[in-house]
């Protein structure tokens, strides 16, 4: 899409805000709607609009591989991380009330970092799923035109990272 | 005037599903399903379920949108045909619907507040979440402290999800094999021929 200057400049424009909303639904949600999967959702949405609009070579640039997969598993292992500390501390498995001197600051933080945990993880997999989907549809898409295998009519994938 | 609302988003809904079995074309399907998705956020809204209608707005009609292009754009845009009518499908799909039909004639009437589901926990989150967990938002309490096993399982899902289609799809050996060439000291297999899916 490299001729649409108008889609990526306003790509541009827009993954900054696209992005503090992420994190302000993250950080925000013990107080309003929202919290870790709306969150992680909305992060993972700005590198799609990215992916779609500067293809999957840059998108990786920005969120490669290395980074995304190890996240899917350390969001699942900051909430269960959570949940082993506060067995350790002298509490039930998940009871927040031991991880602070006052049981409030020890609910808020407990739900911080869970609800950060889960944020983490829906945000790795959901672009670890679309980058997936786009490489995959890059690779099928090279291999038909070089082989020439029935699985790669051009027609069906010259939209290949949308 | 919230009954009108309810009437025209569940008519619309209605619409929308019929239009989404009537048609071959996968790719109007999908954003057919999208749109199906924001009309249950706007319900869920009208139900002052906003958290929920939030997850179904981001979720439902965004992300799963577009997964399913991109699925599509792996796969095919249309439909095939059905060549026959299938009797038994057909029997069993009747047969299951008349039955949960008739289930929610037993059901309690739409946004009842004497509802099971409003007399059971319910109250006692309303009443002592201000006091035992702390945050404004009772939904937050519910769902990562009261519910916090719940939520740890769906997360679980979620990450299982992903690294299944990771696996499935060959995004995981297929970085292994770009990295080969650069550490050329490890005796690895032969690499993979090119065509490997």
């Amino acid at each position: 899409m490299n001729h649409h200057s108008v889609l990526r400049t306003m790509t541009k424009l827009l993954m900054p805000p696209i992005m503090l909303f992420a994190l302000y639904v993250q950080f925000h949600g013990d107080y309003g709607p929202g919290g870790g999967f709306q969150a992680g959702v909305i992060f993972a949405v700005a590198f799609i609009l990215f992916a779609l609009i500067f293809g999957p070579v840059r998108a990786r640039r920005v969120a490669p591989a290395w980074v995304t997969t190890p996240l899917t598993a350390i969001g699942v292992l900051l909430y269960a991380g959570v949940g082993v500390v506060s067995l350790l501390l002298g509490g039930e498995f998940l009871n927040y009330d031991v991880l602070a001197h006052d049981p409030h600051h020890g609910q808020h933080l407990g739900i911080l970092l869970v609800e950060l945990g889960v944020g983490i993880t829906v945000w790795a997999v959901m672009v670890s799923i679309f980058m997936a989907f786009v490489e995959r549809g890059a690779a099928a898409h090279a291999d038909g035109i070089l082989d020439g295998t029935p699985d790669g009519t051009p027609d069906d994938r010259e939209d290949g990272h949308a | 005037m919230e009954q009108i609302i309810d009437i025209v988003l569940l008519a619309f809904m209605v619409v929308t599903a019929i239009a989404m079995i009537r048609l071959r074309n996968l790719f109007a399907v999908v954003m057919l399903s999208g749109i199906f998705s924001l009309l249950s956020a706007a319900m869920f809204v009208v139900l002052d379920a906003v958290d929920v209608a939030f997850t179904e707005a981001a979720v439902g009609a965004g992300i799963s949108t577009v997964l399913m292009l991109g699925t599509l754009a792996l796969t095919f845009r249309d439909e095939r045909p059905a060549t026959r009518a299938d009797w038994p499908a057909m029997l069993v799909v009747t047969v299951t619907g008349a039955a949960l039909i008739y289930g929610t004639l037993d059901m309690p009437r739409f946004g009842d507040p004497d509802a099971p589901i409003h007399q059971h926990v319910a109250p006692r989150y309303i009443v002592d979440s201000p006091r035992e967990v702390g945050p404004p938002n009772m939904v937050t309490s519910v769902l990562a402290s009261y519910r916090g096993y719940d939520t740890l399982g769906e997360t679980t899902v979620i990450f299982t999800a992903g690294i299944g289609v990771m696996v499935l799809l060959g995004s995981v050996t297929r970085r292994r094999r770009r990295a080969r060439p650069t550490t050329p000291a490890t005796p690895a297999a032969p690499a993979p021929p090119e065509g490997r899916p």
